[in-house]
């Protein structure tokens, strides 16, 4: 069997084989090897350190250190050989299976989203930053940025000529003899040296720092040739925890359980933080009217669709692989061929051509068959649909893993039933079919469970719909993941926190049936082999 | 001693993983980089694919000018998102490019800072462009094209522009009952809706999305989906419907509706300056008017979207950025290259007289878009869209208009709420 096969080649060594010595040079080159790439591994180790130490990533270099040590003292070790199977699969796991279940579950906790992703502390920056405003009929100067013995300054020159020097203590007025002006902006002044666009635009950061304090506000830089006087509207008071209007002396209170600024009236300004919520995320699941009223149908629907599409590709496909397996079939490479094509083609644009395809006016599917049928407008054709480009799709895959298993079938118990007397039909329900499906079992269950999520599939062909006009909410053929990505995302912005709680459901869900037929074909196995 | 090896291999493969894990972790916790070696710094632009060609020769002698290195970097999927998500974590351009109405969710996440754009500057830009970069009173990105929806027609198959949509409706059903053409009109709308085009025979028919505040801005709390004048206009809607008319049907969608009139196959187009190099590929005799209103409707008002030029907030060079936006952008020979890679028309008041007479349509689309709704560029807008979208999907298919338009109302309330 080609499953068991398969296995052996997995299977460590008993450590008995391990004693004897194997030739020579296969030890030399095993030993070259083995010092090549740990030599990778440690030159990979200290390529990845250097920009963790510049960023000050301590844990992260911490992981690495302890990775790299663990790799060497494994693979150095003459004993310790299960570990040295264990190991990578095991890195594997925890940086593809595990990390993300982790994160996940940890985002879930948090009311990450739009509106909410950074710090407080970026929010507050941001409020400050956007209430910047200029000072009503206040000056417009023309900027140039100089330094004197190294500290950044501003040569300001106003509309009607006059010329001044700005720093961080404030404006002081520049002697006009004492600079040039052309264009509008100073271009030269004694005892400053001036910074063209390139060099003032290293200093940037500093640039962008320094206001000019003046009796209505502060000259800021706005670009590195112009500047204005501004002032922002709106602070952060760090003794009320609060974000004050300077000029109305509105005031919105941080709500530090929701990670926003609320003001008495109840209105949010628009920049929040990101919270710990606990697990509110995965109560409002629970509680959301929009997603506990349609779930149960929902869920129906869903369950239905990865069936019904993983037992109508395993039927077509066994049905081919079938037909293709008898050596009465002449030119049957060139079948198989044509038959993987499906299979070949990128699914992206062959759902949004089926789309097409289905379409009332203008579908092949209605003007072939000289139909007026409107496929994707009502709920059990749009079903129908979906299912039949997902049968498209997929049954060339059922095809050659049916291909292969039935190859695997030893001819002799076929001809012992045969022997025996069954007829065709009987040969294949009772000795044809149990052996393929022991070997098929486990990708049929990863096949449901990959259809059971089959996002794609309902994107790009219905997008959910048909809709009831009633509720916009939940359509015909929406699965579990496409309507809540609509919940998740398609009101203000994304809510991650949100899906990511909604995707730990949808997580155990399939967990939970995938365990269940793991399980049943367990049994399954045991009574056939 | 194979397998081994092969273990080896996966170890191998794994350290590079880790690092690569945690190189993405190092940026978002520290975000201190080395500085740049270039003297001036590196400027760098997000566009998308189009723009990006044209932006690219200026941003190339901005750079020479002023002695630092532009890079003009194309994102071709998802640039706000992207952006957005860049921006957070410290790896975000200086400068990003795109629709207005984005400014509501970059500003709630903190990405853009407002520009100051001088008074003599704000004047050179047409009223309804600025007005769409304007949010919470402040502006915050430099317009540079403006785009709107006009009536497109075949005027080999009808000569005269319709004054009303009755008329456009009755001679498109005399082309059809004749044979010329399939459809009467072509008008997007699938199973799944269209807002924005839809929202000219809405707003004809007296609907309307959210009040406005005194200070003109759009308020979120007095939604009009479900109120009586919005119910008589989708009740208009339907009577051109499937189960009406049938002008309009859920089978024209965004990927036909254009060939379909560039095929011959309708006389009548609702579309925008995007459509006109497919049909002059198409060879068609075509001409531009503004959307006709329903006959003793109000007019029709399109949506006018605005492209605009955002400085990052959390850039690396905000100064040469705010140069670059607000001095440099302003001027119009950037605006015509950008008018000149993808033909809509200028924001720049300037640079639109420059283009103008040798592309008349880049008017008559400023003339359709005249009297126009600025897109709402509100974060609560995200939560129309797609219940309204379907809404009108289904009232176009059949449905019952007032329940309809009760359960979009509920269910984007809900949304904005929630």
């Amino acid at each position: 069997m080609a499953v068991e096969r398969n296995g052996a080649e997995v299977t460590p060594p008993r450590p008995a084989a391990d004693r004897t010595p194997p030739p020579p040079g296969a030890r030399l080159a095993g030993q070259a090897g083995k010092t090549l790439l740990l030599g990778l591994v440690a030159a990979l180790a200290v390529w990845g350190a250097f920009p963790l130490v510049s960023a000050h990533a301590w844990p992260a270099l911490g992981a690495l250190a302890v990775v790299t040590a663990l790799i060497f003292s494994v693979y150095l070790s003459k004993r310790r050989i299960p570990l040295k199977y264990l190991l990578p699969g095991t890195l594997l796991l925890i940086a593809f299976q595990v990390i993300p279940v982790v994160y996940t579950a940890s985002t879930a906790l948090t009311n990450f989203g739009d509106g909410h992703r950074g710090s407080k502390q970026d929010a507050v920056v941001a409020i400050q930053g956007a209430s910047v405003r200029q000072v009503p009929g206040s000056t417009e100067y023309g900027l140039t940025v100089a330094t004197r013995g190294g500290t950044l300054v501003f040569l300001l020159a106003d509309p009607s000529g006059g010329t001044f020097v700005g720093d961080a203590k404030g404006l002081r007025s520049l002697d006009p003899s004492s600079v040039t002006v052309s264009g509008g902006r100073i271009t030269s002044a004694s005892g400053y040296s001036v910074l063209n666009l390139g060099e003032a635009n290293a200093r940037g950061a500093e640039v962008t720092a320094l206001s000019v304090p003046t009796p209505d506000g502060a000259i800021r830089a706005n670009g590195l040739t112009r500047a204005f006087d501004g002032k922002a509207s709106q602070a952060y008071d760090a003794g009320c925890d609060c974000v004050r209007d300077t000029s109305t002396g509105h005031v919105w209170r941080a709500d530090n359980a929701n990670g926003s600024f609320v003001d008495s009236d109840g209105q949010k300004l628009p920049q929040g933080w990101r919270v710990n919520v606990g697990l509110r995320n995965f109560g409002r699941v629970l509680t959301d009217s929009r997603i506990s009223g349609p779930f149960l149908r929902t869920l129906v629907w869903n369950m239905a669709f990865a069936v019904l599409t993983v037992l109508a590709q395993f039927a077509l496909g066994l049905l081919c692989a079938l037909a293709m397996h008898s050596p009465r079939v002449r030119g049957r490479s060139v079948y198989r061929a044509l038959m993987v094509l499906p299979y070949a083609m990128p699914s992206f644009a062959m759902l949004l051509v089926w789309t097409d395809m289905f379409n009332q006016d203008f579908g092949l599917i209605n003007k072939l068959f000289s139909l007026n049928v409107d496929w994707l407008g009502q709920p059990w054709t749009a079903r129908a649909a979906v299912i039949l480009v997902q049968l498209w799709l997929g049954y060339p895959y059922m095809f050659l893993v049916s291909t292969g298993a039935l190859q695997a079938i030893p001819k002799d118990l076929q001809e012992a039933a045969e022997v025996d007397g069954a007829s065709a039909w009987g040969r294949f329900r009772q000795v044809t079919l149990p052996l393929l499906l022991v070997a098929l079992s486990p990708l049929l269950i990863s096949s449901f469970a990959y259809n059971f999520n089959n996002f794609n599939a309902i994107r790009l062909t219905t997008e959910g719909g048909p809709f009831p006009p009633t509720d916009s909410s939940v359509g015909a053929t929406d699965l579990l993941i496409t309507y809540t990505y609509r919940v998740a995302f398609g009101g203000q912005g994304a809510q991650f926190g949100f899906a990511a709680a909604l995707s730990l459901y949808i997580f155990a869900i399939v967990a939970i049936i995938s365990a269940i037929s793991f399980r049943r074909t367990r049994r399954q196995e045991e009574v056939y082999s | 001693m194979r397998i081994r090896t092969a273990g080896v291999v996966a170890a191998v493969s794994m350290v590079a993983l880790v690092v690569a894990g945690c190189g993405d972790s190092s940026t978002k916790s520290g975000g201190t980089g080395t500085p740049s070696k270039a003297a001036g710094g590196t400027l760098v632009i997000w566009a998308d694919d189009q723009r990006t060609a044209a932006l690219k020769p200026f941003a190339d002698k901005f750079g020479k000018d002023n002695g630092v290195t532009v890079q003009v970097q194309a994102i071709s999927k998802d640039l706000q998102t992207n952006f957005v998500t860049a921006s957070q974590s410290g790896k975000g351009p200086d400068i990003v490019v795109g629709a207005h109405d984005w400014i509501g969710n970059m500003v709630q996440n903190g990405a853009i800072d407002p520009v100051q754009l001088t008074d003599a500057q704000k004047s050179g830009f047409a009223d309804i462009a600025l007005k769409a970069v304007t949010f919470n009173g402040q502006v915050y990105g430099v317009p540079y094209a403006i785009e709107n929806l006009a009536l497109i027609r075949n005027t080999d198959l009808a000569p005269n522009a319709p004054s009303t949509m009755d008329d456009l409706v009755a001679a498109g059903t005399a082309l059809k009952t004749a044979g010329k053409v399939t459809n009467i009109m072509s008008l997007q709308v699938s199973q799944t809706g269209d807002a924005y085009h839809i929202y000219p025979l809405f707003t004809s028919g007296g609907g309307y999305l959210f009040g406005t505040k005194a200070n003109g801005d759009y308020d979120p709390a007095d939604l009009g989906v479900d109120k009586p004048a919005s119910v008589a206009a989708f009740q208009k809607i339907a009577a051109f419907g499937e189960k009406g008319s049938g002008a309009l049907t859920r089978s024209v969608t965004g990927d036909n509706a254009i060939p379909t009139f560039t095929g011959g196959k309708a006389a009548f187009l609702i579309s925008g300056p995007w459509a006109i190099p497919d049909i002059k590929k198409a060879g068609l005799h075509y001409d531009i008017t503004p959307v006709p209103g329903f006959a003793g409707g109000k007019a029709a008002q399109p949506f006018v979207g605005v492209q605009a030029f955002y400085v990052a907030s959390k850039g690396k060079n905000k100064a040469l950025a705010q140069e670059f936006v607000t001095n440099y952008l302003t001027k119009p020979d950037l605006q015509v290259a950008l008018y000149q890679a993808n033909p809509r028309p200028p924001a720049l008041t300037t640079a639109l007289n420059q283009v103008k007479a040798s592309d008349p349509d880049l008017q008559k689309f400023m003339d359709a878009g005249k009297g126009g709704a600025v897109l709402p560029a509100i974060p609560q807008m995200a939560a129309i869209w797609d219940p309204f979208g379907k809404a009108e999907a289904a009232i176009i298919g059949g449905a019952d208009v007032p329940s309809t338009l009760a359960a979009a109302a509920k269910t984007i309330t809900d949304q904005i709420n929630k």
